[in-house]
């Protein structure tokens, strides 16, 4: 991430790390404001200003974090899978920083998409879990998700292991539609089509307009989140190559080379 | 052609030779499919209804856990450098070691498979429909599980994360697999569409495999 | 206000909630911690490479 220097890296402005984290500086603050302010408007619309589903009674709010989460788990893949083209076909050096920050958020949105499905089912089916294709291709996802991080950590140089990830995030991206496919398949021949979907297809103004205040406002809250992670791992990546960079000067034998690598034809190593 | 066929007979040797694993894949099958009536009961009525599923499980779990050398044995010695340089395509490559694999530890799955099927007490039919179910589905696993094997070759105990990284991607091979074998076996499901579907997810992977499984193995050796 | 429900309904929220702050608290820390290992390398006199001509005309 410190190869800054090659000229192929200034084709578009954002490809350079240092361009893209002053970028950041300058629009995080009025971010966050406009999250806060859309999510604050959001909850009180869902909470309050919103009615109750005249069958599932005040269960439907739960409705309003549990699909924006949904949306925000597929979303947050479809990003990784993005990011996984721009590591294998573009060489962005961006890329594999933004597949890395999101998969955490990814795999957090699973979760609560997970968990607020398994709270709105307990009243509405009688059970905390069911095998239902939805819930079931999300747990799925869920596990991708789990697999992506574990295999990011089990390879130690970053490159490597950013490009591991990149060609399974698009295997991925091929085969999870079919699993999906293959979960609606299983799942209508081992049950009866379930009482009602959690999500009916017709849905009033006074529900929907609450639903698209909390997706835009989860959305824009997993953006900040993103762009946050994006620059911790901008720097992480920095630290690791300068300390890398550091020991080598030590090992080259010029001990004081830490203290005086201020000037560029004090080592060997300087030149690599 | 001569040196991929050179390929193929050199993994298919070194698998067969003792210690190369080919036959401890029948092995963990057959135990697998012995532990079951341990856990769920010696009533051969549930066991005949579920024998397709356990059948399915071990041999998916025995495909993928003989798989973690596809690749490693060939990094540590240094051949895989040798194949990465060669004139060859890399995913042909990838495609002859897997028909390799699949021959020394795929098949002989699907060869046991009947035997074992009789002491879960799967009637004829389904005898029959588990042995072509699990003949054109194995090689799909084997051939994501390249995938993973690739992946994980810089890894030295990569086993376990392989197949956590591989077993979600085998979920539509499982499904169409065992519902074909149910299928046959019971009477208002269908057996045929399951079966062609998992013909079809067979050639998918058959693309996918030494694609995504070559690409792994350069970027790995970089 | 939210009937025979409330206790799911306040579950998810509150789930949902905690979730979010985890994931806050995590970029949050990361970064901290980030920036202060950066600091310290520059107070160690490690420079990036496109940084040391600077350093060099203030050593």
């Amino acid at each position: 991430m410190t190869e800054t220097k090659q000229p192929s890296f200034r084709i578009r402005g954002l490809a350079n790390p240092t361009r893209f984290l002053a970028l950041l500086d300058k629009i995080m603050i009025p971010l966050v404001i406009l999250t806060v302010v859309v999510i604050g408007v959001g909850l009180y619309m869902a909470l309050i200003d919103s009615p109750e589903d005249y069958q599932q009674g005040a269960t439907v709010r739960i409705m309003y974090i549990h699909v924006p989460a949904a949306w925000l788990a597929m979303f947050a893949y479809t990003m990784m899978t993005i990011s996984a083209l721009g590591t294998l076909v573009w060489k962005h050096p961006l890329a594999d920083v933004s597949a890395k920050a999101a998969a955490p958020l990814g795999a957090a949105f699973t979760f609560v998409c997970l968990t607020t499905g398994s709270f709105w089912g307990k009243p509405m089916w009688g059970t905390w879990w069911v095998w239902d294709a939805r819930l079931t291709s999300m747990l799925i996802l869920l596990i991708i998700y789990l697999g992506l991080i574990a295999l990011w950590h089990a390879i130690e140089d970053p490159i490597k292991a950013g490009k591991a990830v990149a060609i399974l995030t698009l295997v991925g991206f091929i085969i999870i539609p079919i699993i999906k496919f293959s979960v609606d398949w299983w799942s209508t021949l081992h049950q009866p089509a379930s009482v009602f979907t959690l999500e009916g297809p017709k849905m009033d103004n006074s529900m929907l307009i609450p639903l698209m205040v909390m997706a835009i406002g989860f959305t824009l809250l997993f953006t900040v989140l993103h762009f946050k992670a994006m620059k911790n791992e901008i720097l992480r990546r920095r630290i690791r190559s300068m300390q890398m960079q550091a020991a080598r000067q030590v090992a080259s034998g010029n001990r004081a080379a830490a203290t005086q690598a201020a000037s560029p034809s004090t080592g060997p190593s300087a030149s690599h | 052609m001569s040196a991929m066929g050179a390929l193929f007979v050199r993994d298919l040797k070194l698998s067969i030779r003792i210690g190369g694993g080919a036959l401890m894949g029948v092995l963990f099958f057959l135990i697998v499919v012995t532990i079951f009536p341990f856990a769920v009961g010696p009533d051969l009525n549930l066991l005949a209804r579920i024998g397709p599923a356990i059948l399915w499980i071990g041999a998916l779990l025995a495909t993928l856990l003989s798989l973690d050398r596809l690749f490693q044995a060939d990094q540590e010695d240094g051949t895989l450098d040798l194949l990465l340089l060669g004139e060859h395509p890399l995913e042909l490559v990838v495609l002859v070691k897997c028909a390799a694999q699949w021959i020394s530890t795929g098949m002989p799955l699907v060869v046991a498979t009947p035997l074992l099927s009789l002491f879960l007490n799967v009637e004829p039919v389904g005898i029959a429909a588990v042995t072509a179910t699990l003949l054109v589905g194995t090689p799909a696993l084997t051939l994501i599980g390249a995938v993973g094997a690739a992946l994980t070759v810089i890894l030295r105990r990569g086993g376990l994360l392989l197949s956590i990284l591989i077993l979600p991607l085998t979920i539509p091979v499982l499904i169409f697999g065992v519902s074909a074998s149910l299928g046959a076996v019971t009477d208002p499901a269908p057996f045929d569409t399951p079966f062609y579907i998992l013909c079809g997810l067979s050639l998918l992977y058959l693309v996918i495999g030494p694609v995504a499984a070559a690409a792994a193995l350069r970027s790995s050796q970089e | 206000m939210f009937g025979n429900y409330a206790g799911f309904i306040l579950a998810s929220y509150g789930v949902t909630a905690a979730t979010i702050l985890v994931l806050i608290l995590w970029v949050l820390l990361d970064g901290r911690k980030q920036t202060k290992i950066l600091a310290q390398l520059h107070e160690r006199g490690v420079h990036r490479r496109s940084e040391r001509t600077k350093a060099a005309t203030h050593s």
